[in-house]
């Protein structure tokens, strides 16, 4: 099916599902309930989960595949923002060429970057790449005012000439005419499910991004990329130049940036300098390796994982821990609270530091990996104990006669 | 007639002049072994061979054309096959993966961004590598994770790796070293075999006298950086220069 195997196809179709339904899925509790505020099933946060995957996916086929670290891939985030407020500022409010200008803008840039930054392995190219971000986001910050407006950020204005759109056009970004704003809300019982337009265009894109990843990493081209990452010098060996390899990936991975970076713009039209900061180039490593760098699914779990910590985890606040507690003594209340205060609330990314320490030294293929090893434990399970003992003899006799 | 035609190569690192003038012509369909003590300068050579040093003086011709200057890639283009002393394989991928990469490498190594073409739609890439594995008896172990096979495996991956090429020339530092006995008799039948089934050149820098002696119908003794001698195996074997310089400490294994 769609010149995938089984098992790529069964992949595809579950992150499908899983996020077409994703409104439905991320929103478990009850609106009225103590719980409520678990939900991530609010449009803002989910075309976040999705954006930022498109983001993860597209540096996982750097990373994951050739294992080289860059550590500027913001920068290309950034200007595909950029490129697709200028398109809605002069063009049309239609998100459409706004994406395409996006990534093309995207691509290029990365072209420039990656040749000179490829010119380096390792920990070089990790400095230069960073360099290279810095550079866009300071520039951005100043001398390039008159393109990125500085610190206010680029904003959509009604005095924008868009040339292309009529009189009575929305000046909201719009896909031929649904704003991306617009949604429908169900209500069931205490439940309420929002369904966007915004999220749904995001989330159709970011399943073609998977997509194209899953044939990346099941062509002779990821294969290429693979063995650049497992032993250049054979390569070289083998009469292979591995910079092209290398910078396709590159490009490919810098297009999905500004991929994401168009659709951030696109979701809430402006487009400001932080984008491009290195804290933001380390996020999406974050993503990739919490999530397991090359593997399909892991970047998008990441960036999830990510995201749902950053939007959630961040607004549990001291009213809302006494809340929970408060069913206890004071004292022993008020001890749990100051307990657990550096963990929640602005103390989010403490929480998250020490899960990705666990993980690193735990997992280090990322919950990918730990996902397997929890399916691994209920298959074994099944399987009655001969068995086992029968496969480990196979096993020793087959190290035998080698 | 000659394939490769090395002249006058002098190299200089630092204060160590590690070759100095040394003149080599490796025949065509031959196999030339050059045997020398620890330090003789013979990995250097084979270095300059393939593009990874440049040497200070001479000239290093490969089939007419001359290889310095050029990059490892295009010297292996022009159709030299390097084999490594330590094995370097794609460790992380599979052995069939291993197999398929020189397969799907182009002679003239140019890229191809296939990235949207799936790896098993290419049946007669994967049928080559197939057809490799099998005369290589590595078949049964395509599903292997490269790194994880015995030191012999690899090397019999690696010279497979590099057969799937055609390559004129094929180079081998040192293919048996840190090798149990019947790893190292198994890679000298097997290296054997390829001389008898195809048209090849393969030049040969062992440390293992068995090796030389049961393979090399030339060989090139180098000590110091310079050609001692160069001869038949038998008259290599009396040389008395020879003697003196190296297999006088190793009687026993010639």
């Amino acid at each position: 099916m769609l010149s995938l195997n089984k098992k790529d196809f069964g992949l595809l179709l579950v992150v499908a599902i899983l996020t077409l339904a994703a409104p439905i899925i991320l929103n478990p509790f009850p609106a009225n309930s103590g719980m409520a505020q678990f939900n991530a099933g609010y449009p803002d946060l989910m075309q976040r989960f999705v954006i930022f995957g498109i983001f993860a996916i597209g540096f996982n086929i750097l990373f994951g595949l050739t294992g080289y670290l860059s550590f500027g891939h913001a920068a290309f985030l950034g200007v595909g923002s950029y490129s697709a407020v200028w398109m809605m500022k002069l063009l049309s409010m239609n998100v459409i060429p706004a994406i395409l200008l996006s990534v093309i803008v995207a691509g290029l840039f990365s072209v420039v970057i990656g040749y000179v930054s490829l010119r380096r392995s390792g920990i070089y190219f990790s400095i230069l790449t960073l360099a290279f971000a810095q550079m866009s986001f300071n520039l951005a910050y100043s001398v390039l005012t008159p393109i990125t407006n500085g610190e206010t950020g680029l904003q959509i204005s009604l005095s924008d000439p868009r040339i292309l759109d009529g009189a009575n056009a929305p000046s909201y970004p719009n896909l031929f005419g649904a704003q991306m704003n617009s949604a429908a809300t169900v209500e069931l019982g205490n439940w309420i499910f929002t369904f966007s337009v915004g999220y749904y265009l995001c989330a159709v894109i970011m399943l073609a991004a998977f997509y194209i990843s899953i044939r990346v990493f099941r062509s002779p081209f990821g294969m290429m990329l693979r063995a650049v990452k497992s032993n250049q010098q054979r390569m070289n060996y083998t009469g292979l130049n591995t910079k092209p390899y290398t910078l396709a990936a590159f490009v490919i991975s810098g297009m999905y940036a500004g991929l994401a970076g168009g659709l951030l713009a696109s979701m809430d039209p402006l487009a400001g300098a932080e984008r491009m900061q290195w804290t933001a180039s380390g996020e999406v490593v974050l993503m990739t390796i919490l999530g397991g760098a090359g593997t399909l699914l892991g970047p998008v779990l990441g960036a999830g994982f990510i995201k749902y910590f950053e939007n959630i985890f961040s607004k549990i606040n001291d009213n809302v821990l006494h809340g929970w507690f408060s069913f206890m003594p004071d004292g022993f209340e008020d001890f749990l609270v100051t307990v657990i205060h550096p963990f929640v609330g602005k103390g989010w990314n403490l929480t998250l530091g020490l899960l990705f320490m666990l993980v690193v030294i735990f997992l280090p293929g990322g919950l990918v990996e730990g996902g397997q090893r929890f399916g691994r434990v209920f298959r074994r399970k099944d399987r009655n104990a001969g068995s086992v003992e029968a496969d480990a003899a196979k096993q020793r006799n087959q190290t035998a006669a080698e | 007639m000659a394939i490769l035609e090395v002249k006058n190569v002098g190299k200089r690192f630092g204060g160590l002049q590690a070759l100095s003038d040394v003149n080599l012509s490796v025949a065509e369909n031959s196999v030339h072994a050059i045997i020398g003590p620890n330090g003789a300068g013979k990995s250097t050579l084979l270095n300059c061979l393939v593009g990874k040093l440049i040497p200070d003086t001479g000239s290093v011709m490969f089939d007419g054309q001359s290889v310095l200057g050029r990059k490892p890639y295009e010297i292996n283009q022009m159709g030299i096959s390097r084999v490594f002393q330590t094995p370097e394989i794609f460790g992380d991928l599979s052995v069939q993966e291993n197999m398929l990469i020189p397969c799907f490498a182009k002679r003239d190594g140019s890229f191809q961004m296939n990235a949207l073409t799936s790896v098993t739609s290419q049946r007669d890439i994967l049928d080559k590598a197939e057809e490799m594995l099998v005369e290589m008896k590595l078949a049964d172990k395509r599903h292997m994770h490269a790194a994880s096979m015995s030191r012999g495996d690899k090397r019999r991956l690696e010279i497979a790796m590099c057969l799937s090429q055609n390559p004129r020339l094929l180079l081998l530092d040192e293919p048996t070293a840190g090798m149990a006995r019947a790893d190292t008799n198994n890679t000298i039948d097997l290296l054997k075999q390829i001389k008898e089934e195809r048209d090849i050149t393969i030049a040969i820098i062992e440390h293992d006298m068995h090796v030389v002696f049961s393979l090399a119908e030339r060989i090139t003794v180098l000590a110091q950086g310079t050609p001692l001698v160069e001869d038949t195996p038998d008259k290599i074997k009396g040389h008395p220069k020879v003697r003196e310089a190296y297999l006088g400490e190793s009687q026993d294994a010639a």
